[in-house]
């Protein structure tokens, strides 16, 4: 069944079947019923990172570096967590401006600049190229493993010639597919369907291929992983294998790895156009993020345990050949076919994608950019450009996958998998300060971006790719192991001395580091244009508001003049289809100017597209500075609204706290001076009286005794009068100042209550009143100061007996015991107290209010203090004083409350 | 609907999980767990499998749970 005859069949036959599946997407796509519009198949898309390097190298690698190789798919795992941060931000700003490549997206960042567009095109094909003969060689190699097995590979490679070098065809083949299903559309950014659908079919191979590899390992050749690790654990060559002490570099090294596998997996071409280019809903980002790590884990589920066994059964033959060698070994045909296949669409689907990428690059970014200002091709009478601009992609893809198996013929045998990959993910690494920063910074420019990517691709290059040559033998190796012209610090694994460091984290570190410095200090000392700055904005600020604001073009043409350029370039149903009609003598509107940027910036690169629109459009096409203004007025206006929206609401209810206080203070400033009127009132009447009363005993010298007697006693009366009011003052005084001493001690108020009743009773029916008592329990003890305590009761009565009826007023005193406490209530007959009123008679002035605004009452009043003063003294001893509406007289009814004592 | 996050401290735990990941996968921890097992051979693959397969888990969780809500809105 390993006949040549077979494997060509198999192998080209799945080619054939991928231009199927290829052309099924394009149909259903060209009808409106994508297949491609699914995050799971947006996810195997992406999974277009597994290369023929996974599927091979892997294993190789876990051989020499133990778990390292984890790390290649540690940091997209990362990468895709961060997805919510950027490359939701990465998807919606190409989106947005119809970038197409990752050189589109960093020019335009950059003002739309040509040279830092050029610059990333040529870093990119000098870069990958490598990575994609790396494909091509994994394809012969498998094919001669495949064909050569038991013999020995490396004299067959070495006899063939290229047209007997499978691969050779394939590249053909691919050319082919690549051509026809990647150059359909001129216009980069729209989505190649069939080309996805074929991605994500490839996806599936090569998994699929994997896991049947390492189920067959584990499950057919050893009984289960635990034979399989006990094995290899007894092994004492391979009890060292996966320690990380086998990582080249150790600590630092996993770092530096893990950190270049992060960056890449986001700049790298072919990454760019699947996840962001060909990316159909910024939602499907959202389940790509777990699935395609998930992905990425079954993937790599069984590479130790292949890897162990063929260290195991094969040690000795090549490693990164294990997955093809083990099923080989045990004897069986199928297999070792499907795991051909499962290589092969590892190796292509890197290959389409990443010729796409790159051929877009190549011919929007290098060469249209030139052409565009060679005076020749801006004749006139060149008429429809737009084939010339597919026939320029066509032969771009050619020479791609020609150069990259030029590169793969070259290069010989030195160079196994992974390290060819690796050099590739640096490369690509040194797109990441531009890239990232410049999301997020607007103050990165353009002369740091260039300067830092010129700097980091030169370090690149020497300290990774020229050392790659040495060990080829197209360079000498002394280059590596005296540095150039013996001199010892230019070492290119060495630089300035900086040894044992691995040779990708020493490359990363120095390339990424002096790109980054170069980014950050020009940007810092530098200046940015209008465009730039612009630009830099739209970036920065992209999840935050829509659309560019289209309506700030300035510039004046004509529909004519837009349908000529469109026509040129995109042929004339883009152009109908842009402009939708319209008389072609009118002025365009500036929403027309935009759209047609946008229309030639997907097919050309924005920076072409840019000098396109200024070659028609006359005066400054677009009002920058108006621009600028907007983007940063919408992005500070919404927060400042926000902001100015949280301080109102809070200096509304400032303001609420405020009017209330200061109503409060009036009134209480209010009852001040009603207060201090009144004192003075009651402080004058008695000592009116006095007066008159003392006038009268000095002058009427011949009184009758009686008389005098009168007139005395009425004068002690009103001085009485009067110190108990300044006692009733001091009282007030001490109590709001909490001067007021008590003295606390066990007393009887059912006692207490009897004596207050006794002391009042001749005052009261000497007024009409008549008082009743109901004193329920025996005694009732409490904490209290027995004089302060009797000053209530008294108080209480007293008042009582003030506000009961005119005619028949009554008074009752109520001694009972309540749970823990005892309740003493006094009512009256009175006409009671307003709800609302209640808590307020225990106000100082309130008396006098009510006074004042009530008419007068023939029985004498107090100053108002009393009941003030009897809850301060309440309170004071633990008490409660309020008042509620009489149970049995139906007039008011105020209640003392007071803990009762606690037994000695 | 360009703004699908809109639930509350949605990104906030995006953000912890991918810090998480990193501190899972970067070297204190794994020089931590780079001893032998039972078998003699070096437990860092097994737990690395464990901690990535943990770290994918709570992110579909996050994710999915995240995206039912959006749906919800």
């Amino acid at each position: 069944m390993r006949s040549e005859a077979v494997i060509l069949a198999a192998a080209f036959g799945y080619l054939a079947l991928l231009f199927l599946i290829a052309a099924w997407g394009d149909r259903r796509a060209s009808q409106g019923r994508s297949v491609i519009g699914s995050p799971t198949v947006y996810a195997l898309s992406i999974a277009v990172y597994c290369t023929a390097w996974t599927f091979y190298g892997s294993v190789g690698r876990a051989t020499t570096q133990g778990a390292s190789f984890l790390l290649i798919y540690l940091g997209p795992t990362l990468a895709m967590l961060s997805a919510p941060f950027i490359l939701r931000k990465m998807v919606r700003v190409a989106s947005d401006q119809r970038l197409t490549s990752i050189a589109d997206f960093i020019s335009a960042r950059y003002g739309k600049s040509r040279v830092l567009g050029a610059l990333v095109a040529l870093v990119a094909l000098v870069g990958i190229t490598p990575y994609i003969a790396l494909q091509l060689k994994a394809i012969t190699l498998s094919h001669a493993v495949l064909v050569s097995y038991p013999a020995p590979i490396e004299l067959q490679l070495a006899e063939e010639r290229f047209w007997v070098d499978k691969s050779f065809w394939v590249a053909l083949v691919l050319a082919v597919f690549i051509i026809l299903f990647g150059t359909r559309h001129l216009d980069a950014s729209e989505r190649h369907e069939g080309m996805v659908a074929a991605i994500a079919f490839e996806s599936l191979v090569k998994l699929v291929a994997f896991i049947s590899v390492g189920v067959f390992t584990v499950f057919v050749l050893f009984n289960g992983v635990g034979d399989l690790f006990a094995r290899a654990g007894a092994d004492p060559q391979l009890r060292q294998a996966l320690d990380l002490s086998a990582v080249d570099g150790g600590a630092l090294g996993w770092s530096g790895l893990l950190l270049l596998a992060f960056l890449a997996f986001l700049t790298l071409p072919r990454q760019f156009q699947v996840l962001v280019v060909e990316n159909v809903d910024e939602r499907h980002l959202i389940r790509a993020s777990w699935l395609f790590p998930l992905y990425l884990l079954a993937i790599n589920l069984f590479v130790i345990p292949i890897a162990l066994a063929g260290m195991l059964l094969l040690g000795g033959s090549d490693p990164d050949s294990f997955v093809l060698t083990l099923p080989l070994s045990a004897g069986l045909e199928a297999l070792p076919l499907l795991v051909f296949i499962g290589g092969l669409s590892a190796a292509t689907g890197m290959v389409i994608v990443e010729t796409i990428a790159l051929s877009t690059m190549v011919s929007n970014q290098l060469i249209m950019p030139l052409l565009l200002r060679s005076p020749r091709w801006r004749l006139e009478s060149r008429g429809e450009l737009r084939g010339w601009l597919l026939g320029i992609r066509r032969v771009a893809i050619l020479l791609i996958l020609l150069l990259g198996y030029l590169y793969h013929a070259l290069l010989g045998d030195a160079y196994s998998l992974v390290t060819i990959g690796l050099v590739s993910f640096a490369a690509a690494a040194q797109f990441a300060p531009a890239l990232l920063l410049g999301l997020y910074w607007r103050g990165a420019n353009r002369r740091g971006a260039i300067t830092g990517l010129v700097l980091g691709a030169m370090v690149w290059a020497y300290t990774l790719l020229l050392p790659g040559f040495a060990q080829s033998g197209w360079l000498p190796l002394s280059l590596i192991e005296q540095g150039p012209w013996g001199l010892d610090w230019l070492r290119p694994y060495a630089l300035l001395g900086l040894e044992g460091w691995d040779i990708y984290t020493h490359s990363l570190f120095w390339s990424l580091g002096l790109n980054l410095t170069a980014l950050v200090g020009l940007s810092l000392f530098g200046r940015q244009s209008r465009l730039e700055q612009t630009q830099a904005a739209l970036f920065t600020g992209a999840l935050r508001r829509d659309a560019m604001p289209t309506s700030l073009w300035q510039g004046q043409t004509s529909r004519g003049e837009l349908r000529d350029l469109l026509t040129r370039y995109l042929g004339a149903k883009a152009a109908t289809r842009v402009l939708e009609g319209g008389d072609d003598d009118r002025p365009a509107p500036p929403a027309l100017i935009a759209r047609t940027e946008r229309a030639l910036a997907g097919a050309l690169g924005s920076a072409s597209a840019r000098v396109l629109i200024n070659s028609v459009v006359r005066g400054e096409a677009l009002d920058l500075e108006a621009v600028l203004r907007i983007l940063d007025t919408t992005s500070q206006t919404l927060e400042y609204n926000r902001r100015l929206k949280q301080k109102s609401e809070e200096l509304a209810r400032i303001g609420e706290e405020l009017r209330g206080a200061n109503e409060r203070l009036r009134e209480l400033d209010r009852l001040k001076d009603e207060f201090v009127a009144m004192v003075s009132h009651e402080l004058r009447t008695p000592l009116t009286s006095i007066r008159a009363f003392a006038e009268i005993l000095r002058d009427g010298k011949d009184l009758p005794d009686a008389k005098r007697e009168q007139f005395l006693e009425v004068v002690v009366q009103e001085s009485q009068r009067l110190s108990r009011l300044i006692e009733e003052i001091l009282d007030l005084a001490r109590l709001e100042s909490g001067r007021l001493t008590l003295n606390p001690q066990r007393l009887d108020l059912a006692a207490l209550a009897r004596h207050g009743l006794a002391a009042v009773e001749r005052l009261q029916a000497e007024r009409g009143v008549t008082l009743e008592s109901a004193i329920e329990p025996g005694e009732a003890w409490v904490m209290g100061d027995p004089d302060r305590l009797a000053q209530v009761i008294i108080n209480l009565l007293d008042n009582a007996g003030k506000f009961a009826d005119d005619e028949r007023p009554r008074v009752r005193l109520t001694l009972s015991r309540h749970k823990t406490h005892y309740r003493l209530a006094v009512e009256d007959n009175g006409p009671g107290i307003a709800e609302a009123e209640r808590e307020r008679v225990f106000e100082k002035f309130h008396q006098i209010k009510q006074q004042q605004g009530g008419k007068r009452r023939h029985r004498p009043k107090g100053s108002g203090l009393g009941l003030p003063i009897s809850r301060g003294i309440v309170a004071h001893l633990g008490g409660r004083l309020w008042v509620e509406p009489a149970p049995t007289l139906g007039g008011a009814c105020l209640i003392m409350e007071l803990p009762e004592a606690l037994d000695d | 609907m360009r703004e699908p996050d809109k639930r509350p401290r949605h990104l906030e735990r995006l953000l912890a999980l991918l810090l998480l990941a990193l501190a899972l996968f970067s070297p204190p921890l794994v020089i931590i767990a780079d001893r032998p097992l039972a078998g003699g051979l070096s437990a860092l693959p097994l737990y690395l499998l464990l901690a990535w397969g943990l770290v994918i888990g709570l992110a579909a969780w996050l994710l999915e749970r995240g995206a039912r809500e959006g749906d919800r809105e």
